[in-house]
């Protein structure tokens, strides 16, 4: 036999062709994934009227599901009255324009064209064609100047629901979910709650003071970039991940002891 | 050198003599210390519950000394900062206390959760290998029975303790207790109340769970897991088929030095694997779940894995109830809730209780078995196991539907209707698929006891023909496979006139004879009798007569006939 006929038959060697196959698999499917993601085009925007430039590109980008004077289609609902705030959080999250039809628009890396003079330019003819929640200003989105106790207790009262005590997220009916928090910015957050996005209802400033809503995004932050104390956290969605955890490293580690210490010595033939 | 030791030194015979001329003790070691344990990996599945028991009671111990079962609402006022000023119970923030300002206390804390895991998942594995390897059989009924009671004891100790700390998360699944206390007729409302001391929550739970889980069911757990090693003990423990095991002898190694190191090593395996998981991986966070308002759920609350089945009965149930004289005022019966409540558990815990007298019942089997069958050789009992394992599995997965859902984008709903169905179909296909397997493992027994084990050789004969040579079994694995027996049957032919034999004329008894028909009897015999291809063989046989090596017997297969499958 020769060496490399020894090899591959070694015992181990089917466990090294497999790691081999699935890195490889991984590679392929990573280049692939760079390939298709969108060049960083940023649009040099001139110093237009907003509500101009916002029309324009709203015809170009938006018009064809929510119609030429946003009034709404049997594909998209009308964008009349739902104010500059659902504008940025939509485009901002890389919602809108959305990428396919499905049961609900997922958070994605924005178009090429989307900046935030693009983003201000449609919200701003948006918003004037019927008003409504405008984006919030800084200060009533900074999360030093929320309470955090007092934000989580509205979190665990009004958000968990869907979203989960570490707003990992949940699932909805019929293939929608609650997506997780961790990736919105203070100001998506903040504008989530105003406008209602998607399945999300409204919390209008009545239910939930601009001040609460401060503090619930203090809670936010706080707990997303917490450490975990316990070690690795296992996405924070509870007794699932533990379990399989138990099971596929726990169990099985000590089955393998078990097979292990109860080895006999395979006799040399 | 002249300091060899050749009598006990006064040390160590001086306190031996002394206790030993006390407590006697000196005979009941020798022969217990040399007490022969069979030797086989799965025998030690048992001992990872044992272990991880231990475990608890050491991290159990540590974590009361801090814990304070009360529900008294207080204000937080410790290092975790997202919840300062927040109002919680005493059992909580004590909870937190541990977790965040008790030094080690979250690394116990996390310890005496990971054991829990692995204490019922080691009680599982265990359970499963007594069953497929049929060492419930008689003598061990009684200690099976014990097993199922330990089980059943070891869910009620991990619900107890699960909902202590007094988080959002075990709130919610003190909120489908009680949802269940009270759906049972009648009873239901008494129940809850009682439990409760009141209207849900109410303010006792927490410190009656608190006596339930440090006092009564892990003294009743002792009791019985001191029984149950007695018992193994007394009545031996089962090993498996092989060279020079009978079932009148234990071939394995004495339990002291051999057993006894590897049981130590095992039990430091298991305390590495627990305290390693403690470490390195975060298990039940309550300081992000938060403090239990009844008023509060978030999405993905679940129970930990081993009430996971009952969760998905739960969440797969349609939404069936029944008023009485078709008003809610008189009484309402929550067929939604009652059901997965009760049902699943029922199936599980009855069947695995009743299973050996069922089976006894069924083949006529009065023997004593001390040898463990080989999974495949009782496919039918193989096949129930893998069936209800299905079973179990189907709603476990369902319990986390939600996390599937949202994680692998499927529809909520589909996985519903999904599992609705899944409960129904996936057991009996589980066990059509099981028992095939069984039947074409017992096949590739039957082709190496009849035409020996693949050499690697490629022989061509004179006419042109390739064969692989087979060569006949190592002697041990021979003894492993020849220790197969047919599942015994009752005597259930009928005589000549054609009548079946006493006690299986009745609806009852003629059940039990075709039960026992189906179950019992050699599938596949170990000797394949029909000797094909030795004919058309026998020419190749003397064809080869001038080669005259040992692999000449194992020829003898050839002709059709070379795939171990067929």
């Amino acid at each position: 036999m020769t060496r490399i006929t020894a090899w591959r038959r070694h015992p181990l060697a089917r466990y090294a062709v497999l790691i081999l196959a699935l890195a490889l698999v991984g590679m392929v499917y990573a280049a692939f994934i760079q390939a298709g993601k969108p060049a960083d085009a940023a649009l040099a925007a001139g110093k237009v009227d907003d509500v101009a430039e916002g029309k324009s590109l709203f015809v170009q980008h938006c018009s064809s599901c929510h119609g030429m004077n946003a009034q709404g289609t049997t594909t998209a609902p009308t964008l009349i009255g739902v104010g500059a705030a659902a504008v940025d959080f939509q485009i901002s999250t890389g919602r809108m324009p959305a990428g396919a039809p499905g049961p609900q628009a997922p958070r994605k890396p924005p178009a090429p064209w989307v900046n935030e003079t693009t983003t201000r330019q449609i919200a701003a003819y948006v918003q004037s064609l019927g008003g409504g929640p405008m984006v919030p200003a800084g200060e009533q989105v900074d999360p030093k100047l929320g309470d955090a106790g007092k934000g989580g207790e509205l979190f665990r009262a009004n958000c968990i629901q869907c979203h989960n005590w570490a707003g990992a997220g949940g699932a909805l009916t019929q293939g929608k979910y609650a997506p997780n928090l961790n990736a919105a910015t203070p100001t998506q957050i903040y504008e989530a709650m105003i406008t209602g996005p998607q399945a999300m209802p409204v919390f209008n400033d009545t239910t939930i003071t601009p001040e609460e809503k401060r503090s619930m995004i203090a809670y936010i932050t706080q707990v997303r970039e917490q450490k975990d104390p316990g070690g690795f956290g296992l996405g924070r969605i509870g007794p699932v991940t533990e379990g399989l955890v138990a099971w596929i490293v726990g169990l099985s580690a000590l089955a393998l002891a078990a097979i292990w210490i109860t080895a006999k010595k395979r006799q040399k033939s | 050198m002249s300091d060899v030791l050749t009598s006990t030194p006064k040390a160590v015979s001086g306190p031996a003599n002394f206790l030993d001329e006390r407590l006697g003790g000196g005979a009941f070691l020798k022969r217990n210390l040399r007490k022969i344990f069979p030797d086989h990996w799965s025998f030690l599945l048992g001992e990872i519950a044992l272990y991880s028991f231990v475990v608890l009671l050491l991290t159990g111990t540590f974590l009361t000394l801090w814990f304070k079962p009360s529900m008294m609402e207080i204000a937080y006022d410790g290092s975790y900062a997202p919840l300062k000023g927040v109002m919680m119970s005493e059992a909580y923030a004590s909870s937190l206390e541990i977790s965040f300002d008790v030094r080690g206390g979250l690394l116990i804390r996390q310890m005496h959760h990971w054991a829990a895991l692995l204490f019922v998942a080691g009680m599982m594995v265990h359970a499963l290998r007594v069953f497929f390897t049929g060492a419930y059989r008689k003598p061990r009924e009684i200690n099976w029975l014990i097993g199922v009671l330990l089980l059943t004891l070891a869910l009620a100790e991990g619900l107890t303790g699960y909902s202590l700390p007094d988080d959002l998360l075990s709130g919610a699944g003190l909120r489908i207790t009680e949802g269940v206390a009270i759906s049972l007729p009648l009873v239901g409302t008494y129940i809850t109340f009682f439990l409760f001391g009141g209207e849900y929550p109410g303010g006792d739970v927490i410190s009656r769970f608190y006596s339930l889980h440090i006092l009564l069911i892990p003294g009743i757990l002792l009791a019985l897991v001191s029984a149950h090693m007695v018992l193994m003990w007394v009545q031996k423990h089962t090993q498996m088929p092989g060279k020079g095991r009978t079932n009148q002898n234990v071939v394995g190694a004495p339990f002291y030095p051999a057993f006894m190191a590897k049981a130590g090593a095992y039990f430091l395996f298991t305390l590495g694997v627990i305290a390693g998981l403690a470490t390195f991986t975060q298990i039940n966070p309550i300081w992000i779940f938060g403090p239990y308002t009844p008023a509060d759920v978030s999405a993905g609350s679940q129970p930990d894995f081993y009430m996971g089945f009952l969760e998905g009965a739960l969440r797969i149930m349609p939404p069936w109830e029944i008023n009485l004289f078709g008003t809610s005022h008189a009484g309402t019966l929550p067929l939604s809730v009652l059901i997965p409540a009760l049902v699943p558990m029922g199936i599980i815990m009855t069947g695995l209780a009743l299973y050996p007298f069922l089976e006894r019942w069924v083949t006529g089997d009065h023997r004593e078995h001390h040898i463990a069958d080989r999974p495949r050789n009782n496919p039918h009992r193989t096949s129930i196991g893998v069936s209800a394992i299905t079973f179990y599995g189907v709603l476990w997965l369902l319990g986390a539907n939600d996390e599937i859902a949202a994680n692998f984008h499927i529809s909520l709903n589909m996985t519903t209707y999904a599992g609705r169905v899944l409960i129904f179909v996936a057991p009996a296909l589980a066990y059509l698929i099981a028992y095939r397997m069984c039947l074409g493992l017992q096949r590739s027994d039957q082709a190496v006891i009849s035409h020996g084990v693949e050499s690697g050789v490629i022989k061509r004969l004179p006419h042109g023909e390739f064969i692989e040579v087979h060569t006949p079994p190592a002697e041990d694995m021979e003894a492993h496979l020849r220790g197969k027996e047919a599942v015994p049957m009752l005597p259930v032919a009928e005589d000549g006139a054609g009548i079946p034999p006493a006690g299986m004329r009745g609806p009852l008894g003629r059940l039990r004879a075709r039960m026992s028909k189906a179950y019992g009897g050699e599938k596949i015999p170990l000797e394949d009798g029909h000797g094909h291809g030795h004919d058309e063989h026998a020419a190749i046989e003397h064809g080869e007569a001038h080669g005259g090596d040992e692999e000449h017997a194992a020829v003898g297969a050839g002709g059709d006939d070379r795939s171990l499958t067929h």
